[in-house]
């Protein structure tokens, strides 16, 4: 079997994030990238089905050329090899953009699975799945807490908002994991050695045959007309429980009528 | 008048809010109809909710294959509604499967497609937050039918009585949209509170609560309020509360008009999913906790003096 895991550099999202300066797109140059923390669980999940079944598992990322530090601490926890797309060109596109790339770059490789996770820190619009799925003519399942390999196909257990459901996909499929999934393994020392040697493909549009002009900025089917931070929330009240601070909670809640 | 499309989000035969919601919205367009998707009978205990708020016409597509099969089916039938009717926009709900569907149809029709949306203008200028509410961000779609999904309490709801004619869609669903089937949907007793997203006031505790059994306390001030529960991922992971209940960045996003806060520290990640709420109000006993600089109300104090003390105060006012 192969698996593809599709990764993403991020800004870490325990700092503070911003627009580049155009407002177009999410600012990946200056402070602390991070690899997508869901993206951890989908290379777990990659990683349990590759000690179970001796599957192959190769990352995919699409993103600037400091990707790299992410790809090869992804790789320390275990994957075999990774692709990287990288072209200014990329810089801007939406959703769509994106996955039309991924879906050029998937084309590329030989997979029976591909795994994600199942929403991104930063500009995350969560609809990559379905749209990979359109593009590819694969099946897509969002949100998994729990994956099993049959033949011919998957059984995918997630969470609902009633309750869960038990879905059942045929043929190739992409699927989103939740952080319910897994526990992420750390890097072994090993692993991180390992990782240095490990093969890492640079591709660019042109490698993939993408029509630059369908992609980016201008391959962008909607505009940005303005981007502001929100405006600082007012300074609040703030009071000390001095014996009566559920009292004055209460005053508060009438005050705003909440009570 | 031109006709904008309503994608309707409706659970165990009622109508969600925000469906109300995206008609009050759509009327800045034009005007709305409701397309109601979904297995045989779907369609009937939801018209007369529609009608109140605006749809002039409800597109009924009812077919079991629309309710069996993952998403694919959905979408393929929309894509055909919306070919045939080159409507002003289409409007989804910004849960998971609205955003999922809008997004195949934005590969089907090369359209452009706006998510998280709260507001929108006349002119089809619409403001989404990003970053967890932290930027406001205003775009509009260039190419092909504006594809647009909402996220709940964006806002009031307004009745507009309209006809709600219904209009059948014929349903044929191809082989390829059928590629993900449900086996089986398990569906936990339903809690007697609203739901979390669509709450217009969310109650959530945190690691401070201390143990599933202390949540009792904060399920008593939510009940008091008629608002929903919530919990931090420390609380979830600990086991106090049940997962789907978590608020934040890897759980829900709620925009209530009051989030209190128990017992939470305010990490950014459980910012991201409440930070849009419009009053927030805090208890902790820790004075420099980050929660305290997003609040408009905030007790530094223990939650199980302060908890108590508000509650029966509020059933003394009753
Ligand atoms: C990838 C990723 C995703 C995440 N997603 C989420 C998410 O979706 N949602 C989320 O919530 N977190 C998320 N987190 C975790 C987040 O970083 C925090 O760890 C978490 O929010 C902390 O929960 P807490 O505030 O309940 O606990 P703590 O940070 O431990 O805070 C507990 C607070 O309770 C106060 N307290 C204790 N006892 C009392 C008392 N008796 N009375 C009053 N106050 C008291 C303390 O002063 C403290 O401020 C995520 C983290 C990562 C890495």
């Amino acid at each position: 079997m192969n698996i593809v895991v599709l990764v993403k550099q991020v800004p870490d999202s325990g700092a503070e994030r911003s627009l580049a300066g155009d407002g177009w797109s999410v600012d990946r140059s200056g402070g602390t990238n991070v690899i997508n923390e869901m993206d951890e669980y989908a290379i777990e999940e990659a990683l349990r089905l590759k000690d179970e079944t001796g599957a192959q598992v190769t990352l995919l990322t699409v993103g600037p050329d400091h990707a790299v530090d992410s790809i090869r601490k992804a790789l320390s926890m275990g994957p075999d090899a990774a692709v990287h797309v990288s072209d200014e060109a990329v810089a801007g596109s939406d959703a769509l953009g994106t996955a039309k790339v991924i879906a050029a770059a998937l084309g590329t490789l030989e997979y029976d699975l591909i795994l994600s996770g199942a929403e991104s820190t930063d500009g995350g619009v969560q609809v990559l799945p379905h749209l990979l799925a359109e593009l590819l003519d694969i099946a897509a399942l969002t949100g998994a807490r729990k994956v099993t390999v049959e033949d011919g196909g998957l059984l995918v257990e997630r969470q609902t908002e009633d309750g869960y459901e038990v879905l059942r996909a045929s043929g190739k499929a992409i699927v989103s994991v939740w952080d319910t999934i897994n526990t992420p393994r750390y890097p072994s020392l090993k692993g991180i050695m390992a990782a240095k040697r490990k093969p890492v493909t640079t591709l660019t549009l042109a490698d993939l045959g993408v029509d630059a002009a369908t992609v980016g900025r201008s391959g962008a089917a909607t505009t940005v007309l303005s981007a502001e931070p929100r405006p600082a929330r007012g300074a609040g009240v703030k009071v000390a429980d001095n014996g009566d601070g559920g009292d004055q909670l209460v005053a508060y809640l009438t005050a705003e009528k909440f009570v | 008048m031109a006709e904008v499309l309503v994608v309707v989000d409706a659970s165990g035969g009622t109508v969600r809010k925000v469906t109300l919601e995206m008609l009050t919205m759509a009327r800045a367009l034009g005007e709305p109809s409701a397309v109601v998707l979904g297995a045989p009978g779907t369609a009937a205990p939801l018209t007369a909710a529609l009608g109140e708020y605006g749809a002039a016409k409800v597109y009924v597509a009812e077919h079991d294959d629309l309710d069996g099969f993952l998403v694919a089916p959905k979408a393929e039938v929309l894509a055909a509604l919306v070919a045939e009717k080159s409507p002003a926009a289409v409007l989804l709900s910004s849960g998971q499967e609205g955003k999922e569907i809008a997004g195949r149809l934005a590969v089907k029709l090369g359209n452009g497609l706006l998510t998280d949306v709260s507001a929108l203008d006349a002119d089809g200028t619409a403001t989404q937050s990003v970053f967890a509410g932290s930027w406001v961000v205003k775009s509009k779609v260039t190419t092909g039918v504006p594809l647009v999904t909402v996220r709940p309490n964006s806002l009031t709801p307004e009745a507009a009585p309209a006809a709600a004619e219904q209009v059948g869609v014929e349903v044929a669903v191809s082989d390829k949209a059928k590629k993900v089937a449900v086996v089986e949907r398990v569906t936990a007793q339903k809690s007697a509170r609203p739901e979390l997203t669509e709450a217009s006031v969310v109650v959530s505790g945190g690691r401070g609560v201390g143990s599933a059994e202390n949540f009792a306390l904060v399920e008593e001030l939510a009940d008091l309020l008629g608002g929903a529960v919530g919990a931090s991922r420390a609380a979830t992971d600990g086991g106090f509360y049940p997962h789907k209940y978590q608020v934040g960045q890897t759980g829900s996003t709620v925009s209530p008009q009051l989030y209190i806060a128990l017992g939470i520290s305010g990490a950014i990640q459980h910012r991201a999913g409440m930070q849009t709420a419009k009053r927030i109000v805090a208890v902790n006993k820790d004075d420099e906790a980050p929660i305290f600089d997003l609040a408009d109300f905030g007790v530094v104090g223990d939650l199980f003096k302060v908890v108590p003390q508000a509650v029966e105060g509020i059933k003394n006012r009753r």
